[in-house]
């Protein structure tokens, strides 16, 4: 798809190793090369101060935040006997004693310093039905009335059955892959290698599919309607454009809580949608687009269509109408002009926007905790959880990381098909 | 980690600075969960407690999940004296630390409350109902239990169930043939589990979900769903002051007890125990009931329950001559969270 720039008519004949006459090749590039060294140099200290900017108040909370994806360090400052305890255990079988007295006595000073409801949680994260074991076991290590701990230890089937040890083991690493290996709803099992968890704990994998679905559906619907509406924009008079990119841009600058309030009016079951169909005939009964997949993409497309629109906009007011009328001339049909004409110069522009919504619609939140169903739920709803109720912020990172590795590739895709230069955004 | 502290702390600054304006009149923060729930509690707790004692109150308002109550708590600076909190949570709270330790001669005898009323981290206030509610003039048909859920035949169309496993796990058992005596031994078990789950997908894609206690009534109003899930109190008030046409089902319905709890660290727990003892006192634990349809925990209250709040309570005999289930707040301490787990799961599937 790329142009032809006259530096690229050029490089056969450099290939070829023919030079310009009388300019010798090898000075003449490094000077080049020096120079433009040098211009980067510059262009790079104006731009320093954003870039630290950024750095500072962009990059390093990320990089801080994603690491809690892989580092948890909760059970081993929890359980510093018990991970000493465990160092010469080969991960077969229960462990010695030794190791259940001192998981004793860590569980203990835990419940002494008031941090037994954190190892509980945290473990319960990674091996379901621990906390409440926890808890019980804490309590009656409390109220022992002398009874010595490994008897109490042995007397809780939990802390005999086979699962629970290699978990706790695994939690005396801080680094850990558990949770990254939760956001794809695998795990390590007992023999040291990774399965899918069970079918009913299986979350994730869906969600990232249904949110890429979503994604894309919102983008087909905003360029289909995006697509002829610039069309439009861009060859009426400009007095007429002028208002019609104010009636584009005015719903742009309206918080999106509003635009998602506003259609939830409009939605529900007797909202205006549903009289205007029945009126007209559409629909012989009253259609339930509240809390379902359709409503969500109807409300998204409208909030996204700015985004996929001004991009194609930008391009097309650029593209001369004179071209068209000169393709018709040398005997093109009108499918044909545009499809070879008009479309390749527009294609920028459309891949611009399209990616521009896409990726937006990859981070909603509001729109489907308001309007979709619960089974529209998207990735941004599950991580707002995690951090929210849950208070599991190391589910939440790495739910957030995949999410990022994600749209990074998909960008890359992109940036490498197109170009970087060619992506003209507004 | 480190981050998020100081900011903690930097933020705890900057709220201790701004309350140090507060701190010399006598004054007492309640954070309670909004809507015709609280507003009850001003007039029936509140504004009386104020007049009797002089104490200022000053409310606030939030969702009821611990998370915030936690992070007030890590970072040592509690700008709240009591909090409402929901049973299950009470236990969780008494786990890890955020709630003190009632200590009940400060507040009344612990054995004329009804039993689980009176827990270690909170006292109860009142005993409300699950129920089912509807509006008879889209249903043609009445339901006669909130069982009647799961009969999509009899009662097609949407209808409105809490985002949270609990209540919708027991009622799915209980539509399932099990006895509610019967209900928290077979939810221990994976097989209940699986078995109640199994129940609820034959009507999850019929199933609007609320999260908070406002919306079913408005999801009913809005004809969004033909019958919903409530806490009795919401419904019947949107009958009494909003002349809605709303029902409510009884049979079945379950019964539970909203409670108040102090903060670990509260700045005020003195006036905060005095609160406590006002309102627990039986003519005072009554009065909620003229304000809103929610009973007295108190078991020697009944008497003086206004005659014309009395045929509304949920734990009037009338609503306790069918089938009940008082909720089990042990089991849900206990199994919550891997059971929010799950259930987070099964909608998202």
């Amino acid at each position: 798809m790329s142009a032809l720039l006259p530096s690229e008519l050029d490089r056969p004949a450099l290939a070829r190793g023919r030079p310009a006459a009388g300019a010798d090749p090898g000075t003449a590039s490094a000077a080049l090369r020096r120079a433009e060294f040098g211009d980067r140099l510059r262009s790079l200290a104006l731009a320093a101060p954003l870039l630290l900017l950024l750095a500072l108040s962009f990059g390093i909370p990320i990089v801080l935040l994603l690491s809690r994806a892989v580092y948890d360090p909760t059970i081993a400052d929890a359980l510093p006997r018990t991970s000493v305890a465990l160092g010469n255990w080969n991960g077969q079988g229960l462990p010695d004693d030794a190791a259940f007295i001192a998981l004793a006595a860590d569980l203990s000073e835990n419940q002494a310093k008031g941090t037994a409801y954190e190892l509980a949680k945290a473990l319960n994260a990674r091996l379901p039905g621990a906390r409440s074991q926890v808890l019980k076991t804490v309590r009656q290590l409390e109220g022992a009335d002398g009874k010595p701990p490994l008897e109490i230890m042995k007397a809780v089937p939990f802390w005999s059955a086979p699962g629970t040890w290699p978990v706790i083991a695994n939690g005396t690493h801080a680094i850990t892959s558990f949770y990254l290996l939760s956001a794809l709803d695998l795990r390590w099992n007992a023999d040291g290698g990774i399965e899918r968890v069970p079918p009913q704990q299986a979350i994730f994998l869906q969600v990232f599919l249904r949110t890429f679905f979503v994604a894309a559906s919102v983008t087909l619907a905003t360029l289909l309607l995006g697509f002829p509406l610039a069309y439009l924009i861009s060859s009426v008079p400009k007095g007429l454009a002028a208002i019609l990119i104010v009636a584009v841009l005015l719903p742009f600058w309206t918080s999106i809580l509003v635009r998602t309030a506003a259609w939830t009016v409009l939605l529900q079951k007797f909202g205006l949608v549903n009289d205007m169909l029945l009126w007209l005939g559409f629909a012989s009964e009253r259609l339930d687009l509240m809390y379902s997949r359709i409503g969500l993409i109807i409300a998204m497309t409208h909030i996204q269509l700015p985004f996929t629109l001004l991009p194609i906009y930008s391009v097309m007011r650029t593209i001369a109408p004179s071209q068209m009328k000169a393709a018709y001339s040398l005997g093109a049909k009108p499918f044909t002009a545009f499809r070879r004409v008009y479309l390749p110069q527009v294609f920028p522009g459309i891949v611009a926007g399209c990616l521009l919504t896409f990726i937006l619609c990859l981070g909603y939140y509001i729109t489907p905790a308001l309007i979709g169903g619960a089974s529209d739920q998207l990735i941004s709803n599950f991580i707002a959880n995690y951090v929210n109720v849950e208070l599991n912020w190391e589910m939440a990172a790495a739910l957030s990381f995949i999410l990022l590795v994600f749209t990074l590739a998909l960008f890359g895709i992109f940036a490498r098909i197109l170009g970087l230069d060619r992506l003209k955004m507004v | 980690m480190r981050i998020a502290k100081t900011r903690m702390l930097a933020l705890a600054a900057a709220t201790a600075l701004l309350s140090i304006g507060h701190a010399f009149a006598d004054e007492l923060s309640i954070m309670a969960s909004g809507g015709a729930w609280q507003d009850a509690q001003r007039k029936a707790w509140f504004e009386p407690f104020s007049k009797e004692t002089g104490a200022k109150i000053l409310e606030q308002e939030y969702l009821g999940d611990l998370g915030k109550v936690k992070a007030m708590v890590d970072t040592g600076n509690v700008p709240i004296d009591l909090v409402t909190v929901e049973t299950a949570t009470v236990l969780q709270g008494c786990d890890a630390g955020i709630l003190e330790r009632l200590d009940y001669s400060k507040i009344g005898p612990r054995d004329k409350f009804i039993e689980g009323s009176a827990l270690d981290c909170g006292v109860g206030l009142d005993a409300y109902g699950d129920i089912l509610a509807y509006d008879p003039t889209v249903l043609k048909e009445a339901p006669t239990s909130v069982l009647d859920l799961f009969d999509t035949k009899k009662f097609p169309g949407k209808r409105a169930m809490r985002k949270f496993p609990a209540q919708n796990l027991e009622w799915a058992l209980m539509a399932d043939g099990v006895a509610p005596a019967d209900v928290y031994k077979v939810l221990a078990t994976p097989e209940g589990v699986d078995r109640a789950f199994k129940k609820l997908d034959t009507i999850k894609k019929d199933i609007v979900w609320w999260d908070a206690g406002a919306q079913p009534a408005q999801l009913l109003a809005s004809q969004e769903v033909v019958m919903t899930t409530a806490w009795n109190g919401r419904i019947q008030n949107a009958i009494d002051t909003d002349k809605k046409p709303f029902k409510i089902v009884w049979n079945n319905q379950i019964l539970e007890y909203d409670m108040i709890a102090i903060p670990k660290g509260a700045k005020n727990p003195e006036l905060a125990y005095k609160y406590l003892a006002y309102i627990s006192k039986p003519e005072n634990n009554a009065r909620l009931a003229s304000y809103i349809t929610y009973g007295p925990v108190r078991t020697d209250a009944a008497s003086f329950v206004a005659a014309d709040a009395l045929p509304k309570l949920p734990n009037a005999p009338d609503h306790l001559a069918g089938a009940y289930l008082v909720a089990d707040t042990e089991f849900w301490g206990d199994y919550g969270e891997d059971l929010v787990k799950r259930f987070n799961a099964w909608l998202a599937q």
